[in-house]
Order: structure tokens, then sequence, then C-alpha cells
């Protein structure tokens, strides 16, 4: 039983063990002599850890009576969560390294961060949903005020602390109302006091403080506010990592709780998400067209991409979650690719954020000013590159399940917020001369690039499988 | 007799003093923990009220649980306020301005 319930948790209690192991040798060590080895320890453990989770068994297992689930959609999610995080990390080690930023805690928060990460989307109970989500998140403040002596990225950590603790108190409420009118805290017992069609006024309160929470770990509007500060506050490094893996764990921990525990009202939280998902399209839109700095226009962008996200799981059908997942997937690998050229932007070895310093980068650099075409093309769903596919796919499943004035009013966003992405295009290929930036890229950041924009280019042949893998995921979570 | 009704009352009287105390509050990021501090011990009564209630102990363990993510929680919040106070000499909310939008 136990050995059992251990075994399905084993790549957790690895990541987990790693990460102490690691912090001790480095405190008992060479401290921040050892960091960058530690990063690329990290990275290994990373994609050992995900080839181990794809090969961790078929079908659905369950653990500790019900608290955690691994199925293909936990597995899906956590795939994507630690390829994810390795990129990042292998990407932004010389960035932090050139910026004497490379703390040996930063890789190992990173971990522990990811360790909560994949909790939360096999979470099968309020219980481990809460201790997964705050692992994450305690950690995540952490390295958002990396830097310690700057003002920013201080004020950045403080923000997200404080909204980040708002938005944890508004989820806990909910699942304490949950628990009350439901009786337990396992998903599948909810999902039998909730019923199908109708849901108790304590169960519903219950239900609309968890989206609340949820809402603000996605970012999505109108609990979006944090995200432009905290993006841009933090160092770039981290906030390239903050754009990718915790947003497919919050989107996947939404999904699970809408689904697992509250599958049969859908009716009832579906045009919740709906409204948030087309507030996200709009503002992410609009908001970006007025930012010049680089890192805040990618905060509105994700929160632009949450939008359409959300849309499907707003469909509330296994296409949906199926469109939802393979967005997840090529919004990550997109920005992957977009904070690997962001970590490269600098001027006399300072880095600059502001988009005007892009001006006739195509004339100086044409190979890194053609890979940031395609990955801002694919960003703003241009066909016939991959982001187009992830956009082409939820609006289907949108239209599928009866919500045609939702993906109406995603075509219209995805053209409003088209314009921002080209006008970054526009002035690598058309823009005046000027000081324009000077830096030399990291390998593994260039292989990051290259890779992304390769990928989204060979993607539309048959998106890898991925499309595959994402269906078997949406069909064991809604059935 | 005091009963669960009651229970749930003073809980969600405190979560919203504590969701208040966050958002007016202009003077003091202190103000603000303890606000988040409020919220949470309003969830704890709460589930300890339901668990009561209910005659399940779950309630109880996930109070536990709660406790100790709140000390974590407030652990972090305040290294991250020292940081902050190094670098910019005060705690006021209104100074909490150098970026904008």
């Amino acid at each position: 039983m136990t050995s059992a319930d251990i075994s399905i948790l084993l790549p957790e209690i690895f990541l987990a063990v790693y990460a102490m192991g690691a912090l001790l040798l480095a405190v008992y060590t060479g401290k921040d002599a050892l960091a960058s080895k530690i990063v690329w320890a990290t990275v290994a453990a990373f994609v050992v850890a995900s080839f181990w989770v794809a090969q961790n068994g078929e079908g659905t297992n369950v653990a500790f009576g019900g608290m955690i689930i691994d199925d293909a959609f936990a597995r899906f999610a956590k795939v994507t969560i630690l390829l994810s995080g390795a990129a990042v990390l292998a990407m932004s080690e010389s960035y932090m390294s050139k910026r004497g930023l490379l703390r040996f805690e930063y890789p190992i928060l990173v971990t522990l961060a990811s360790v909560g990460m994949m909790v939360m989307v096999s979470a099968g109970d309020l219980m481990a949903l809460y201790m997964g989500l705050e692992l994450q998140s305690l950690a995540l403040y952490v390295v958002a005020s990396l830097r310690r002596d700057s003002a920013r990225s201080t004020e950045a950590g403080l923000k997200y602390f404080v909204l980040g603790a708002l938005s944890s108190g508004l989820l806990l409420y909910g699942a304490s109302l949950t628990y009350g009118y439901a009786g337990t805290t396992l998903f599948s017992g909810i999902v039998d006091a909730a019923g199908h069609g109708e849901l108790s006024l304590g169960l519903l309160f219950g239900l609309v403080f968890l989206i609340t929470g949820l809402a603000f770990k996605v970012s999505a509007v109108p609990f979006h506010m944090w995200t432009p500060d905290v993006y841009e506050g933090s160092p770039t490094a981290v906030t390239a990592f903050f754009a990718t893996a915790p947003k497919v764990a919050a989107m996947g921990l939404f999904a699970r709780v809408m689904f697992d525990a509250f599958g049969g009202v859908i009716g009832d939280w579906g045009q919740i998400v709906a409204l948030l998902s087309v507030l996200s399209m709009f503002l992410g839109g609009i908001a970006a067209i007025g930012q010049r700095n680089i890192k805040r226009l990618m905060a509105y962008s994700s929160i632009a991409h949450m939008g359409f996200a959300l849309m499907g799981l707003a469909a509330g059908t296994i296409g949906g979650v199926q469109a939802m997942l393979i967005y997840m997937a090529i919004y990550v690998t997109m920005n992957i690719g977009t904070f690997a050229f962001i970590l490269s932007m600098e001027r006399d070895g300072e880095p600059v954020t502001d988009i005007g310093s892009l001006n006739m980068l195509s004339r100086k650099e044409p190979g890194k000013a053609f890979a940031m075409l395609v990955l801002l093309f694919s960003l703003a769903g241009v066909p016939p590159l991959v982001g187009f596919f992830g956009k082409f796919y939820v609006l289907t499943a949108a239209v599928d399940a009866g919500l045609a004035w939702l993906a109406v009013a995603g075509v219209i966003a995805s053209v409003i917020g088209a314009f921002y992405y080209l006008r970054i295009v526009f002035y690598m290929y058309f823009g005046e001369d000027r000081d324009g930036i000077d830096g030399q890229m990291a390998p593994a950041a260039w292989v990051c690039l290259m890779g992304s924009a390769a990928i989204m280019v060979l993607g539309v042949i048959n998106l890898f499988g991925v499309d595959g893998f994402a269906l078997a995921a949406a069909e064991t979570l809604v059935n | 007799m005091i009963g669960l009704t009651h229970y749930l009352t003073v809980a969600a009287t405190l979560f919203v003093i504590g969701i208040f105390g966050l958002f007016l509050n202009r003077k003091n990021v202190i103000i603000i923990l303890m606000s988040i501090e409020l919220m949470l011990l309003a969830v704890n009564i709460n589930l300890v009220a339901f668990s009561a209630y209910l005659g399940d102990l779950v309630g109880q363990v996930f109070t536990m649980f709660v406790l100790t993510v709140a000390a974590a929680e407030a652990a972090i919040g305040l290294a991250i306020l020292v940081c902050f106070f190094r670098n910019r000499g005060t705690i006021d909310v209104e100074d909490i301005n150098v970026m904008k939008g």
C-alpha cells in the first residue's frame, strides 16, 4: 500500500531529495562557486525526471487514498513543466553569472517550485492542491527578489508576495467552504456532492472563491495586476521562468479542479471562465500596445495567451481541454525562444529592455532577427506557423461547444494583439538606424532561440505528435 | 446555543476585515502582513467549525497544514520586506511605486 503509493510519487521525491542534497552540498562546500555546476546538474535532473514521468506507467494511478492522481493529464503537464524549467535554467546560466546573480539558491528554489508544480497538477484533494500551490508560490516569491540589492527586484518580490498571499487566502477560503458543504476534501467526493446541474449555495460560493484564487495564479483579468510589475522588476532569467512553467502548472491545476471536483456542473463555472477568457484576451491585447519595455510587453502578451487557453477550458469538452493543453505547450515553447532572445539584449554590457533598441537588428544580426520574426509571427498567430494551430484548436473547440461569440471575440482580440508583435518586427526590419543592441548570445540561449523558432516552422507538419498526447490527457480528465 | 452559523459569521467577518485591511491600508506593509494572517486564521476557524460540525477530522488536519504554511509565508514575507527596506529605507505602502503601468 504505502510502497505502491510512494512509487507513484517517486519523481517528485527524487527532485525534492536532490534539492535538499544540493543545498547541503553547496552550503558545506563552495557556496556560490558551485552555482554553475548545480545549474547544469539541475537541468540534467529535470530532464531525467521528465523522462521518468513519461515512462512512469500507463493509465490512471491513485496514491494516498486519492490525494495524488497520476494520469495522462498529470504526465503531460509534468513533462511540459520539467522540460521548460530545464530550458529556462540552461539559457539563464550565462546571463546570471555575467550579472553576478548566479547564487546557488536559484536552481534549488526553481527545483522546489517545480516539485510544487508537479504536486499541483496531480492533486486529487484540496490539501494536496494547497500544499503544492504554496510550495510553488513560496519558492517563486524568493526568486522574484533574487537581486537583493535592487529596489526593482525587491519591490517585484514584495508585490508578488502580497498579491500571491491574497490569492492563496481567497483560494483557501473557497476550499474551506467546499470542504464544509461537500463534507470531504477529496475531489472524487466533491464531485459526488456537487451532483449534476444543481449546486448548493455554499458550494457555489466555494467554487467562486476557488476560481478567483486560481485566476490570480494564471493572471487572468481582472486578477492580473501583479503580472506586469513582477515581470518587469524580476531579473530577466526569473521572468522567463515565471512566463513558462508556473503558467502551465496553474492552468493544469485550474483544469484539474474544474473537471475532477466540479465536473458535474460545467454550466456553472463555464460562464465564469468564458468571461475571464474574453476579458484577458482584450486587456492583454490592448494594454500591450502602449508598452515600450519588452518585459512588460511580454507580461501583457502572457495575459492575452492565458485568455486563449482559458477559452479551451470554458468549452468544457474533451476537445476544449485538448486544445488548452496544446496551446500551453506551444505557448511555453514560443516563450522560451522569445526570452532566450530577451536575455541577450544588452548594450555595452548592460541589459536593455526598450523595444526601440531593436531598430534595424536585421542588418547586424540577420539570423537572430529572423528567428525572432518567426517567433513573433507565431505569438501573433499568423498562419502557417505553429502558434496559429494553437489558436485554431482553441477556437474550434469553442465553436463546437456552442461558444461562437467567444470564438469571434478571440479572433478580434488576436487581430488587436498582432499589432504590437508586428511592431517589433517592423523595428527590426524597417526601423530607423540608431544605437542598437550589441550583446553576444550564450550557446545555450542560442540553441533555445533557434530550436524554438525551428519548432514553430517544422511543427506545422504534425505538431510533433503533441496533439495525440494532449487528446489522451484530455480524455482521462473529462469523462 | 452557539451553532455552526455563528462560527461561519465570525470567520466571514474576519476574512472581510482582512481583505479590507489589505486594500484600504495606505500606511505600512507590516499591516498588510497582519491582514494576510487574519485571512488565513479566518479560514482556520471555518475549517475547525466544519470539522466539529461534520464530525470529520480532515478539517483539523487541514488547519495544521494551513498554520504551518502561514508561518513559512510570514517568514518569507518579512525577509523580502527587510531586503526592500535596505534598498529604499521605507516600508510605507505609498512608496512601493518604482514600477507603474
